[in-house]
């Protein structure tokens, strides 16, 4: 038995040596001239080269180490936890959640309420501006990106590579629209929802008899064909240089943000003047934002409209024999998912005060189909957990200053922002590909609500 | 109709390279059905390869032969580019095989994004320019057609009929249309699934390396995020032409290199992409499948 296991264990640690310098040999192969060569331009603007063979060892022995450990160490542990596991015959299900499981909803939403109240006490009104702009607000754009999205592809079903385009549409409707007409905030954050909403029904038609990578790459097609309107229109738009100086939002209409203005609304509460008390206000504007598209999906799931996506997802020939109509249906979640790009659009706006159309490059779509899809698609919860780690995740990256002492003060971890990002949605998918939140709340259901596995949902054919 | 001629060869000569991309995008759709969003990264990669081999041996061989040089820049970017492409599969795409679709889509993503920020972060963000490899320069009466132009074509010819040659004649062809029309029937006939895919995306990589590297020789410039654009249109190629189909993702590619370069020559050049898109889902909304795709059978 003993001399059994020691020759496992051998050939297990053989094993990890041989897949430790095959994996060495192709890290040595992929990095030789990528990581190994270093391209740059000398004085007179030539290209030369030189070598980095330190760097390329540094990869290499990462690679084969790496591998060493997960093959060697990682892989036996797992299995013999599941075989325990399977031994043991017992299966985990805990019906009795913990309090902070089953109130996670109403904790979650009283710490968002006092977030920038508390930023203000801990940091100074100067002090929170980092904390509730950068973190808070950055943040809750994309949860209300990736919940408007999640109308369309995790309810409907319907893959949307180009969500970015009515993001684009509120966003240049407020910029517009109130620097050539003077409307306010509250008058456009409806118009530019409405305004989204009929091109989610533009791009809508021509795609209602695609499905699949079809509909993909035509919806990618129209969010770039949006985008470069915007840049090559330069008439109306500006082009690369953008709009600036849009107008911020007002306290509806009663009160300005205006330093100076006579209803300077810190004035009327009697507050210093500081830049920071419009960024809470924004943040509680953008909070109800979310908490109206949160309140809306979850009253559509449960109505004709939000049952007849969900089964569009599931079957779309069964939804059709059942006297579906699929043309409505699909349309509708297009101008709803839409209509929310718009309101998050028009927001994003008024909180930059510039838009340009480099802001709604395809990247930015990729970023909230991934949060999406990362998140679990169609559970709420999951999407605004996924928010918070990979946009939070990247924005932390920014702070990190004490980098710079262990790799010396050349180092920009800014650089490595969207690097890691992309490492992080692979691996993310790789261990969790139903996303973080594994559970679904169905809405139709026999006697009893039920969670259940998000793998007993499609995914939709669109 | 000179110019018309002269823009017709410009034409030709991008839908080669865009052809040859789409080529790895409808073999691997045709294979596996997912969109590997990363195969323009790829391309970009096989540009950069090209670009750093062309460095080094012109500074140890000053006086090397073009030809010999192009050659060695194609080899290497084609061997360098089928090791990334062969090591990506096994890593992010393999696992999630019979996973949910839209898994290996995010993972893809999620590596076209690490790809171009690798390159950005261990070649520089700048732009690389190269000096020119070929400068030849033929006129035909009023048309000029260079030689850089004539590689081009040619090169994407005999790759693409060594191709067809591959797909259509050889044990491994077989094998790969064998797994494309249904995995699990060729896995039980004895066909190696894993290994075809494998090669599959190892010859993908390949043509994208050439198609990089003859990019790179044509506008003589290479820059990390020079994958998106021509990637979305080769994608956009493959799709037009019919996704999963060898002569449409061609046919799809010479399309977009045409509309292109006659839009620029003839209306705005500015609004070019923006023809390109609307073209695709014009033709999509008559053939949902693309010209020539099959029709997608819907199973109960």
């Amino acid at each position: 038995m003993n001399a059994a296991s020691e020759t496992g264990s051998t050939n297990i640690m053989s094993k990890a040596l041989r897949e430790a310098a095959f994996a060495g040999a192709i890290a040595f192969g992929m990095f030789l001239l990528f990581v190994g060569i270093e391209t740059y331009q000398d004085i007179d603007n030539r290209l030369v080269w030189r070598t980095r063979w330190g760097l390329l060892a540094i990869f290499v022995i990462i690679a084969a180490v790496g591998r060493f450990v997960t093959v060697g160490f990682i892989r036996p542990h797992i299995d013999r936890r599941k075989l325990a596991k399977a031994k043991s015959g017992v299966l985990e299900i805990s019906e009795e959640k913990g309090f902070f499981h089953r109130h996670f909803l109403k904790i979650a939403l009283i710490a968002l309420l006092i977030y920038p109240p508390m930023s203000v006490m801990l940091f100074g009104p100067q002090g929170s501006l980092k904390y509730v702009d950068n973190f808070g607000i950055q943040i809750l754009i994309y949860v209300m990106l990736a919940w408007g999205l999640n109308i369309v592809v995790g309810l409907a079903g319907l893959l949307d590579l180009g969500y970015v385009a009515f993001y684009a549409v509120g966003a240049y409707s407020y910029a517009l629209l109130s620097s050539y007409f003077g409307l306010s905030f509250w008058v456009l954050l409806p118009l530019a929802g409405i305004l989204a909403a009929m091109w989610g029904v533009i791009l809508g038609f021509p795609v209602l008899r695609l499905r699949g990578d079809y509909l993909a790459i035509v919806t990618l097609a129209f969010g770039e064909i949006i985008r470069l309107v915007l840049l090559n229109w330069t008439d109306v738009t500006k082009g690369t240089f953008g709009i600036s100086g849009i107008a911020k939002a007002s306290v509806f209409g009663i009160w300005s943000f205006n330093v100076g203005a006579p209803d300077y609304f810190p004035k009327a509460l009697g507050l210093a003047t500081s830049s920071a008390w419009y960024k809470i206000f924004l943040f509680y504007v953008i909070l109800a934002l979310c908490m109206l598209t949160a309140y809306v999906t979850i009253r559509l799931r449960r109505m004709p409209i939000g049952r007849a996506w969900e089964a569009l997802r599931e079957d779309e020939i069964a939804c059709r024999s059942l006297g579906i109509n699929t043309v409505t249906t699909k349309l509708t979640a297009f101008a709803t998912g839409a209509m929310f790009g718009g309101f998050a659009g028009s927001f994003f706006a008024t909180r930059q005060g510039f838009v340009s159309p480099e802001s709604f490059v395809f990247l930015e779509s990729a970023v909230i189909l991934a949060i999406v899809v990362l998140g679990g698609m169609g559970s709420l919860t999951g999407i605004a957990i996924a928010a918070v780690v990979m946009v939070g995740g990247t924005e932390l990256l920014r702070e990190m200053e004490f980098l710079k002492l262990i790799f010396g003060p050349d180092f920009t971890p800014e650089l490595y922002r969207m690097l890691l990002f992309g490492l992080a949605m692979i691996i993310v998918m790789l261990f969790k590909p139903r996303g973080f939140v594994g559970s679904r709340q169905p809405t139709a259901f026999l006697k009893q609500r039920k969670a259940v596995s998000g793998s007993f949902t499609k995914e939709g054919h669109g | 109709m000179d110019y018309f001629i002269q823009q017709l060869i410009n034409g030709l000569t991008l839908g080669s390279i865009y052809g040859l991309v789409a080529i790895g995008y409808t073999m691997v759709y045709g294979i596996i059905g997912m969109i590997n969003f990363a195969h323009g990264d790829i391309f970009m990669l096989g540009g950069f390869a090209a670009l750093i081999v062309f460095l080094i041996l012109t500074s140890f061989f000053a006086g090397i032969p073009v030809a010999l040089l192009l050659l060695l820049m194609l080899v290497v970017g084609m061997l360098m580019t089928g090791l990334w492409n062969w090591t990506i599969e096994r890593m992010a795409y393999r696992p999630l095989r019979g996973s949910f679709r839209l898994a290996p889509l995010i993972t893809a993503i999620g590596m076209s994004i690490v790809l171009s920020n690798f390159i950005q972060v261990t070649q520089g963000p700048r732009n690389k320019p190269i000096p020119q490899l070929v400068s030849d320069v033929y006129h035909i009466g009023a048309i000029t057609v260079s030689l850089k132009q004539i590689l081009i074509v040619v090169i994407t010819g005999i790759l693409l009929a060594a191709f067809w040659y591959i797909v259509n004649k050889t044990p491994l062809g077989r094998a790969q249309r064998a797994t494309e029309q249904d995995r699990k029937m060729a896995a039980l006939l004895g066909v190696d699934v894993d290994r075809t895919i494998s090669v599959t995306f190892v010859m993908g990589a390949a043509l994208a390396a050439v198609a990089g590297s003859m990019y790179l020789m044509y506008y003589g410039v290479a820059s990390f995020n020079d994958g998106f654009i021509p990637g979305v249109k080769a994608f956009t190629a493959a799709v037009l032409g019919g996704i999963g189909s060898l002569p449409g993702a061609v046919l799809g590619g010479l399309l977009i290199g045409l509309i292109e370069s006659l839009w620029s020559a003839y209306f705005t050049i500015a609004y070019k992409d923006v023809a390109t898109f609307a073209i695709l889902a014009f033709v999509l909304i008559f053939k949902p499948t693309g010209i020539l795709g099959r029709p997608e059978v819907e199973k109960v």
